[in-house]
């Protein structure tokens, strides 16, 4: 049995369909197991007291935020090389998650930074390169929204999410750059506070738990889109029963 | 387009050019537009932040850039709309020559009618904003290596747009989160020549990235512009 196998939408629906419970219960599991070392078991922090436990959440979120950019990009370039449907299917279900992790980044990191720099926003490289790709995967879904057709949507969406894999680095250190040289942010973000093993276990397993989130999320969105796509098809009107 | 092999590809691409031109000269009203929207944009922020010397000669590179930058985009949309509604379009994929070659002819002949007369212009902008000779040199330059950078970015993303509701809106939106690079380095040549720094590290990354989107921006809006006529 070939892993291609798969990549029928009609075996794949049921394969998804088994396959979310499983991370959503794993991401619920190892959530409340993170958030309990988070609040409760790591000590506090002798600099910024308790304001800094959002990182439990602050943190696996901006990287999810990159971890899902690539993956949509790499999904959609399978689906635009090999013309798979299914493919493109887990780019377009990837980018509203992906969106959420970017602008949850954003958002815990206003509420993080009120309290230890005394203000909502800097224009920190990270924050500025941040804000931008959140631009990048609003362009990418309001493309693919634009368009009627599903598969000439898929491969149009797909052609801008290489262009804007290219772009994540030089957008990055040119950002990286122009701080360095307005030397505007008083605070360094860079220095890593040296970090208790219990936080840095907190934060690994709150990391896996928006890993299962967002495979849960998007399988389940795949689902949907499977249906919605498909609705002509035999099999779909069977599981319907409107056949 | 006539048979290849009797004009060969760089007959084909200089009579794209030519009549890129021609139509662009025909049509003054259309290709001066986003000139005037760039003059009126920039002569805005005075009217918007006040008229202190001090406070436009700090303000005044990254205006005349983000200016340029959307008077770019404004320009963009109609760099393949009419070809997409009259057929021609068609025509140029159908023809032997490389379409990504057809789509740099094109981009170039967009860019002498749209973006070099921004960069023309733009040393009247910098009197505006009190910029020093000096200061307005380097900004004729920065915007002379950066409008082509614009020109060719925002050519992926009509290609992608064309033919599409509302695609004016959309072009933008896909397109200037790309071009941050553009402006960081543009603008920041103007502030590092004003601060007395060299700008050689500005103009040479400016020139890098031209050179990667000279490369590789032909062939993804060559790429999007089939997905989008087949």
């Amino acid at each position: 049995m070939s892993w291609t196998r798969f990549a029928a939408p009609q075996r794949f629906y049921p394969l998804a369909g088994r396959a979310v419970p499983w991370f959503a219960g794993l991401a619920l599991l190892l959530g409340v197991a993170g958030l309990y070392i988070g609040l409760l078991l790591a000590p506090t922090d002798h600099q910024q007291g308790e304001a800094y436990r959002i990182i439990f959440v602050h943190v696996p979120a901006a990287w999810m935020s990159m971890v899902i950019y690539v993956a949509m990009a790499f999904w959609a370039a399978v689906g635009l090389m090999f013309n798979t449907r299914l493919a493109s299917m887990l780019a377009v279900a990837l980018a509203p998650t992906g969106a959420w992790m970017t602008f949850l980044a954003l958002w815990t990191g206003a509420l993080w930074g009120k309290p230890t720099w005394g203000t909502w926003w800097v224009w920190d490289a990270r924050l500025t390169s941040e804000l931008i790709l959140l631009f990048l995967y609003i362009g990418f879904m309001s493309l693919h929204a634009s368009i009627d057709d599903e598969r000439r949507a898929d491969r149009a969406a797909a052609v801008l999410a290489l262009v804007g894999v290219v772009n994540v680095p030089i957008i990055y250190f040119s950002v990286k750059w122009w701080n360095t040289l307005h030397q505007g942010a008083s605070v360094s973000l860079t220095k890593a506070p040296s970090m208790a093993t219990t936080m840095l276990w907190g934060m690994l397993i709150m990391a896996l738990a928006f890993w299962m989130y967002s495979i849960a999320v998007a399988l389940a969105r795949t689902r949907v889109i499977i249906l919605e796509r498909e609705r002509g098809a035999r099999w779909v009107r069977q599981l319907l029963g409107t056949a | 387009m006539t048979d290849a092999s009797a004009i060969g590809i760089a007959g084909a691409l200089r009579a794209v050019l030519q009549r890129d031109l021609r139509i662009a000269l025909r049509r003054r009203a259309d290709t001066g537009s986003a000139l005037v929207f760039f003059v009126i944009v920039v002569s805005l922020f005075p009217l918007g932040v006040g008229s202190q010397f001090e406070l436009l000669r700090r303000m005044g590179p990254g205006v005349v850039w983000v200016a340029a930058l959307l008077a770019s985009m404004l320009a963009m949309g109609r760099l393949f709309a009419d070809d997409h509604a009259d057929g021609t379009l068609e025509q140029m994929l159908l023809s032997p020559v490389p379409l990504s070659l057809l789509v740099l002819a094109k981009t170039v002949a967009h860019w002498l009618s749209s973006g070099l007369l921004l960069v023309l212009v733009s040393p009247l902008l910098a009197l505006q904003f009190d910029l020093g000779a000096e200061a307005a040199g380097v900004l004729l330059l920065s915007l002379l290596l950066g409008t082509p950078l614009l020109s060719l970015i925002g050519a992926v993303g009509a290609a992608l747009t064309v033919g599409l509701r509302g695609a004016g809106v959309l072009l933008a939106l896909l397109v200037l989160p790309l071009c941050t690079p553009a402006l960081i380095f543009g603008a920041g040549a103007v502030e590092s020549s004003l601060a007395g720094l060299g700008v050689a590290a500005h103009f040479s990354l400016l020139g890098a990235m031209l050179l990667l989107a000279l490369l590789l921006a032909p062939l993804a809006a060559a790429a999007a512009l089939r997905i989008a006529l087949e």
